[in-house]
């Protein structure tokens, strides 16, 4: 079987860069799996889990919102921000969503559309990191 | 005669300068470094961007989204207008202020309304004395931004836009051609012209399947594609920034060196000088009282 290229891009810095066997990453319409020999595809990204499997050592990421392309057997993941589970720091990612659940609480009803969209995506980034978090322990 | 200590007094000051300068020059490097590294780092994103979402956008109908649409009637744009926090850096500032100055008034001649958003002190300071419209400024972030920072930026942008409060918006910034070229660059942001694949037919012709459709993953892409530009011009321009001053600091320093010659050169004559007119008072009352 052929191996995928993955590529983990983000504006700070390329976290991944390696041959894989198959990668599983949360795209807007639900979680997508790649293996070698996939069409050529484009994504989105929304915050969640992105997992990957070398050589039988299997990897989890938590990513937020980005796109990802996938062609000729290389796969490129754009995100804003993304962290190996052993990189993450879960009391922030906490402290995180405390503050997104009570900006939550507070604005709904309001006339704070943007706001409230924008403490919604940082609740689930921080959802999202605490739980890839938990899984790696 | 006190002209003696005057010029060693004026050697240790021109001494102590060029210390300064060129320890400033020595930090203008390092962190000349730290910023091409992360300007390094960004290329990869930035050119894998640019990629899909020219591959995206060709063939694409410009009405798709607000952001791509120009506005029939423009009256007032806004600028994105980048200096530095800090002085000492050449003509790094008074370049990119002029830039920005000769393109305001175009702009106003042209009828229109100009609304500044500032990065760096040197150009609030400026605008404020010069009577600009600024309508926010921000002051020593360089280094600091990180993307959900810029992504703020655009929301306010495309908001404001999208409200018909500015019709466009570019920005000016130092782009980094080499260590010893920088120049202001103006760049337009909204409406956005998208980068279009240059060879449209590359024989591979890359059909993509597209989640969700090619439309929405445009229209997703496309304030991005704002903030990767921002991202640029705030790296670029940190960049430029600390390469002109490392310049501007070297050439201080250097003329430092060669007025340290210069004054040490009218020491010694001095100094010869007054030994000579010492030896002259000497003889001539030995001679005196020889001759007594």
């Amino acid at each position: 079987m052929g191996k995928l290229f993955l590529e983990v891009v983000t504006p700070e810095k390329v976290l991944v860069s390696q041959e894989v066997d198959s990668v599983v990453a949360p795209g807007t319409e639900g979680e997508f799996g790649v293996l070698p020999g996939h069409i050529h595809f484009l994504s989105g990204i929304v915050p969640g889990e992105l997992r990957y499997d070398a050589g039988g050592t299997k990897e989890i990421m938590a990513v937020s919102t980005g796109f990802a392309e996938v062609s000729d057997d290389k796969v490129s993941i754009l995100v804003d921000a993304a962290e190996k589970a052993a990189e993450i720091d879960v009391k922030r990612a906490q402290s995180a969503l405390e503050r997104a659940r009570e900006r939550l609480s507070k604005e709904r009803g309001t006339e704070e559309e943007i706001d409230f969209a924008r403490a919604e995506a940082a609740m689930k980034r921080a959802i999202a990191r605490i739980k890839v978090a938990e899984k790696a322990m | 005669m006190a002209t003696l200590r005057d010029i060693l007094r004026k050697i240790g000051a021109v001494k102590k300068t060029r210390q300064i300068t060129r320890a400033m020059n020595m930090v203008a490097a390092a962190k000349l470094r730290n910023t091409q590294g992360r300007m390094e780092s960004f290329e990869p994103y930035a050119g894998k961007f640019a990629e899909v979402l020219g591959n995206l956008a060709t063939g694409m109908d410009p009405e798709i989204h607000p952001l791509l649409v120009k506005k029939e009637e423009v009256s007032r744009v806004e600028l994105l207008h980048f200096t530095a926090d800090r002085g000492l850096c050449g003509s790094f500032n008074t370049n990119t202020i002029h830039f920005a100055e000769n393109w305001i008034k175009e702009q106003t001649q042209a009828g229109k309304e100009v609304s500044l958003t500032l990065v760096g002190k040197k150009g609030k300071s400026y605008f404020t004395r010069h009577g600009g419209n600024i309508t926010a400024s921000h002051e020593l972030i360089y280094g600091k931004v990180d993307i959900s920072f810029i992504n703020q930026m655009t929301r306010d942008f495309t908001t404001r836009f999208l409200d018909d409060e500015i019709h466009e918006v570019y920005m000016i910034f130092t782009r980094f051609v080499s260590m010893v070229k920088q120049e202001p660059t103006l760049v337009k942001l909204i409406p956005i012209e998208p980068p279009q694949r240059e060879e449209p037919a590359e024989g591979v012709t890359a059909e993509y399947l597209c989640e969700p459709s090619a439309e929405e993953l445009l229209i997703e892409l496309l304030p991005k594609h704002i903030s990767v530009q921002i991202y640029n011009a705030f790296l670029q321009n940190e960049v430029s920034e600390h390469a002109a001053r490392m310049t501007a600091m070297d050439n201080a320093t250097k003329n430092c060196t060669e007025m340290i010659e210069n004054l040490t050169l009218v020491y010694n004559k001095a100094r010869q000088a007054a030994i000579t007119a010492e030896l002259m008072d000497i003889v001539g009352g030995a001679e005196a009282i020889r001759k007594g």
